[in-house]
Parts: C-alpha cells; structure tokens; sequence
C-alpha cells in the first residue's frame, strides 16, 4: 500500500464567469448515431431530387411530410412523388433562432402546399426580398447537388 | 372521482437566470412560500408530488425531479416526473389532481420548475426547438418563434388580425404585471413601441414573445376531507380537459370545427380547421374541461382566464380555441376592450364590448410578462388563479390592483408545441 499516493497534477484550468457564486463553464457535446428509420426513402429521394410524400390506401389520404403510417386511420403508408411546385400557405422570415442557424439569418421559412395533397411541407424559400413573399405565391423546388441527407437538401424559389 | 381542492401555493420571482440558487432550492423556496400561508400543513400531511420540468438539456441534470423531492424532505413518499413541452406544468397539475381525484393520495404537491438561463438565449432556443420533429422541421432552421409567426400569418390571412392587435396583447399583459412582483419584464409599453421593438421572426417582434426564465411554483391538491382539515380557504379544482395535436404543424388536417356547447356550426361552414391558424388540441382541452365544469357558456360563467400566452399571436388563437369569442374573432375581441383589466389605463382606445362581457385575460401579466420557467409556468398559473379565487391578490403581491372583485371561477390553460399538448383546468370559489 502506497500512503503517499498522489494524483498527477495538470495544466488544465476552468473557465470561470463569477466567484460568488462561482459559475463555471461546462462543455457538453454528443455525436449521436441518427436513424433516418422509416423516413430513410424521403431522404434517399433527395439524393435523386425527388420529393417523396406518403400515400394511405386505405383512406385516401396523402401527405406532403411523409409518415410510415396514417394519422387517421393507421395503415401502412405508401411512396409517391410529390410535385415539385406548389404554393406558399404561409411565411415567416427569422431574424433570429437557434444556435446552429443564426449564421443563416435572415432566413425564410414556408409551408408549402400541394395540390391534391391533404399536408404542406416545411421548407426554406431563397431568393425573395423582403416584401416579395405572399400567401398564394408559386413556387418551386430545387435540390442541392451535394447532398447532405437533410431536409435542407431540398430549398424552394419563386417561380 | 371525488372533488379535488387546491389548498395553498407558492412561487417564486421570475427572472432570466437565478444563479443564487440551483433548481432544488428555487422550488424549495416556493415550497416553503406554500406551507407557510397555511399554517395548518406540513410535509407530514403530503402523500406524494408531482415534479414538472421540461428540459433535461436546461437542467444538464438526469432525474432533477428527484433531486428535487429529496431536498423537500419528501423522501421516501412517491413521485413522479411529468413532461410535455411548455405544458408540462398544466400537466403536472391535472397529475396531481388526478391523484387525489383517484383516491390514492389525500394531498399531492404539484411544483415545478425551470432552469433556462443556463445557456445562452440562442442556444435555449436550439432546446426548445428540438421538442419539433428533428427529422423534418428542427434541420430546416428549428425555431419556435418562426413556427409560430407563421401560423399567425394565416391567421392573418385568414381572419384579417392584424399586428396591431397583436401589440395590443403585449401592453396589456406587460402592463397588468406592472402590480405582480414576482413579474420579469412588467412595462408601460405603446402600440408604436411593441411595433419598433426588434423583429425576431416577422410579423413577432421581442416583445411580441415571452423570455427564457428561471424560477418555480407549486399548487398543494387536497381531497375536500383534507381541504377542511387544513383550515385556509381552499378553491375546487372544478373541471380538468387536455387536447392534442400532430407535432408538426405540417401535419394539421383540415376538416370541421369541433363544437364547443354554445356553438353552432354555421359561421364556420367554409372554415378548414385547424389548419395552421388554430390549436385544435386546446379546444378539445377546453370542451372537456367545460363538461367536467358544467360549463354552457364559458364567456357568461367564466371571470378570468389565465391562458400561455408565449406569443401576443397565440393570446389571441387561445381565446378562440376557448370560445371566449368566435374563430376569426380575436383580433376584435382584443379591440373590443373585453380581456383588459376594467380599473387600468393601458392608454387604449376601445371599440366597446359588442356584446362581450369584460373577461380579463391574463390579469396576472401572463407569460409575455411574468416569464415562462416552462416546467413552472402551469403551476404559476394556478397559484395566481387560487390567490384572485381567495381574494388574496393584495397580500400575496403587495398590492390588490389586479385583484378582481369577487371572481367566482377562473381557466387556466397550459400550451406545448405547436398546440401539440394542451391542458385547460377550471377553479371555482367554494
């Protein structure tokens, strides 16, 4: 038994912001291994710019943000190809957010409608000045080449 | 079920970061704000709690509730943590109520409690919006303020509400918390002023949206044997209703307006609901609370609503999903004078009542004003409701301005998501 056992000591400190109380800085930071699951197809779609919505056979409904299965009635769903121009059903350009996207402020954030689709998607439209967007205008989809298996991979332009 | 009682209730002052005291000790202090108001109780009466807080991210802190129970002295009597977004704390009220209503606890303590000066504004923001779908909706520029800002837009579009309603919300509820000293941002405030403030997600500016908080609050629910026992002027927890809805907004079907009892279908014939524009899950909330409450006509038999109202914009959708007035109507209900206080000059010009009596909305200052420690905000709601309930306003804030006279029964309603958990609970005077 070693009695005069002792710790190595380092160079390392805390950051500290206040003595009383003390309040220090603490780092948190995760990688997290991310299934895409039963949306994979969407994101695959992306890749081969297409947009894929869910379809219930059984009820007939059909939605823009794809769903493994329905919302009404609990079916299976099934892939179809959303069209790559709809409207915009509403708007919003941020001018602030969260951490991650304030590089990208301001940005414009639509839900986009479909015809013959019961759900809008939500998207980022470009490429408009402020005072340019309304409620009803065209709009079309547009991919990115590289992409990124995010929702982001898809953007939207007026037409 | 049997009847439920709110017996006593205590919070603490509000405020964008509390680093004097951790989460065990803000809820300890609200605690003991609880028990000392009713002298009659104490921790050997309390069967059980209930912990609400929403965010795991905020407190950096797995089992916090724990923590929490353990620093009350409650070990080893049973809790739970409850969680759903910014409704956690009507949720964790309608928990405790159901306790007591099932007959497993004579008296359960509800406190809550939120930690969100941690990190810095942008980052709280990153938290809040991973509680939106992270496949779809968080990537694509995930922020609260933007969701809700667009679903006013339709409201917009659909209702003709304008922004100027919208600020008129924001001097309302700013000014009320003027006489609420537990309030974080309390402000004589203009039209011209909430209109210039900084544009946060356009048409919301800053002061159009409530803060990242710290603080707690805590509402004791007691069987009526109990509520007797104890002394003190117990208020009965008269009707409790929860709704849901998708989690994204996307996802919002389009179908018929869900009746509420005094109703009827045909103004809204070309109405598609919910859409964007309307949180269908707080009219459901509200329906079943109102059937618990023997409630026909809530704009007759209610007098006060303490409502979430995180932005001016959902003020006004909450009062419709509540049937305070008509959808499409709460832009004009606000000009009409009917939520404000009838004893403060907010510096307004109204349109007159059109038919509605004066039902103050958020008396208290509301979320905009007294701040949003989301596991919290719920459980402050209830504590002001049971204080203008007693018609204790005036001792519990320092000052009875926003003491109503002789409320006889009071809504309050807690909101998460994108209207994606909401819960209405109604108090009543005994």
């Amino acid at each position: 038994m070693d009695m005069d056992a002792k710790l190595a000591e380092s160079e390392e400190g805390t950051i500290l912001f206040s003595t009383d109380p003390i309040i220090v800085k603490h780092h948190y930071e995760i990688d997290y291994l991310h299934s895409y699951a039963q949306d994979s197809p969407f994101f695959a779609g992306l890749t081969k710019k297409k947009l894929m919505g869910s379809h219930c056979s059984a009820c007939g409904r059909r939605y823009a943000t794809p769903r493994g299965h329905c919302m009404e009635c609990g079916e299976p769903t099934e892939w179809f190809e959303l069209p790559l121009k709809g409207r915009v059903h509403t708007f919003t350009t941020c001018h602030f957010g969260g951490e991650a996207f304030l590089k990208d402020t301001p940005f414009t954030l639509i839900l986009v409608e479909f015809d013959e689709v019961d759900t809008l998607f939500l998207s980022r439209l470009i490429g408009t000045r402020p005072g340019e967007v309304l409620i009803g205008m065209q709009v079309r989809a547009r991919f990115l080449r590289n992409c990124k298996f995010k929702p982001t991979d898809v953007y939207f332009v007026a037409v | 079920m049997r009847p439920v009682y709110m017996i006593t209730g205590g919070i603490t002052k509000f405020a964008k970061s509390l680093p004097e005291k951790d989460f065990r000790r803000t809820v300890k202090d609200a605690f003991d704000y609880a028990l000392a108001d009713l002298p009659g109780l104490g921790r050997d009466q309390i069967d059980g709690s209930v912990c609400s807080y929403f965010s795991d991210h905020f407190t950096r802190q797995l089992m916090a509730g724990a923590m929490v129970q353990d620093y009350l002295g409650l070990n080893p009597k049973p809790s739970r943590r409850v969680e759903g977004g910014g409704a956690t704390g009507g949720l964790c009220f309608q928990s405790a109520w159901e306790s007591v209503a099932s007959g497993r606890m004579e008296v359960c303590l509800a406190m809550g409690f939120e930690t969100m000066g941690r990190v810095n504004t942008w980052k709280g923001n990153e938290f809040i919006a991973l509680a939106s779908d992270t496949n779809f909706d968080y990537p694509v520029g995930g922020f609260y303020t933007g969701y809700y800002a667009m679903m006013v837009r339709r409201h917009m579009h659909e209702f003709g509400t304008t922004v100027e309603q919208m600020a008129k919300v924001a001097v309302k509820n700013h000014l009320n918390a003027l006489h609420n000293r537990y309030a974080q941002r309390p402000a004589k405030l203009t039209i011209e002023e909430v209109r210039s403030s900084p544009m946060v997600a356009e048409p919301l500016t800053i002061l159009d949206c409530c803060q990242m908080s710290e603080g707690a609050a805590v509402a004791v629910l007691a069987s009526e044997e109990m509520a007797q026992k104890l002394g003190g002027v117990p208020v009965r927890v008269s009707g409790v209703g929860a709704g849901t809805d998708a989690m994204r907004m996307a996802d919002r079907p389009r179908g018929e307006v869900i009746l509420l009892p005094h109703e009827e279908k045909d103004p809204y014939l070309d109405l598609k609901y919910p859409g964007v524009h309307s949180f269908r899950g707080g009219r459901v909330a509200a329906k079943l609370a109102y059937l618990m409450a023997g409630i026909k006509d809530p704009r007759l038999e209610l007098d006060f609503v303490e409502l979430h109202d995180a932005y001016t914009s959902s003020e006004i959708q909450t009062c419709e999903d509540l049937g305070l007035c008509r959808y499409g109507e709460g832009g004009s209900f606000v000009d009409s004078g009917a939520p404000f206080l009838p004893n403060l000059d907010y510096g307004l010009a109204f349109s007159g009542t059109k038919g509605w009596r004066p039902l103050p909305v958020n008396p208290s200052g509301g979320l905009l004003a007294c701040g949003h420690p989301v596991g919290a905000t719920g459980l402050m709601q209830a504590v002001f409701a049971f204080w203008q309930l007693q018609g204790t306003i005036g001792k519990h804030l320092g000052s009875g301005v926003l003491q109503l006279p002789d409320p006889r029964r009071g809504l309050i309603h807690s909101h998460a998501g994108t209207g994606t958990y909401i819960t209405v609970s109604i108090m009543e005077k005994v």
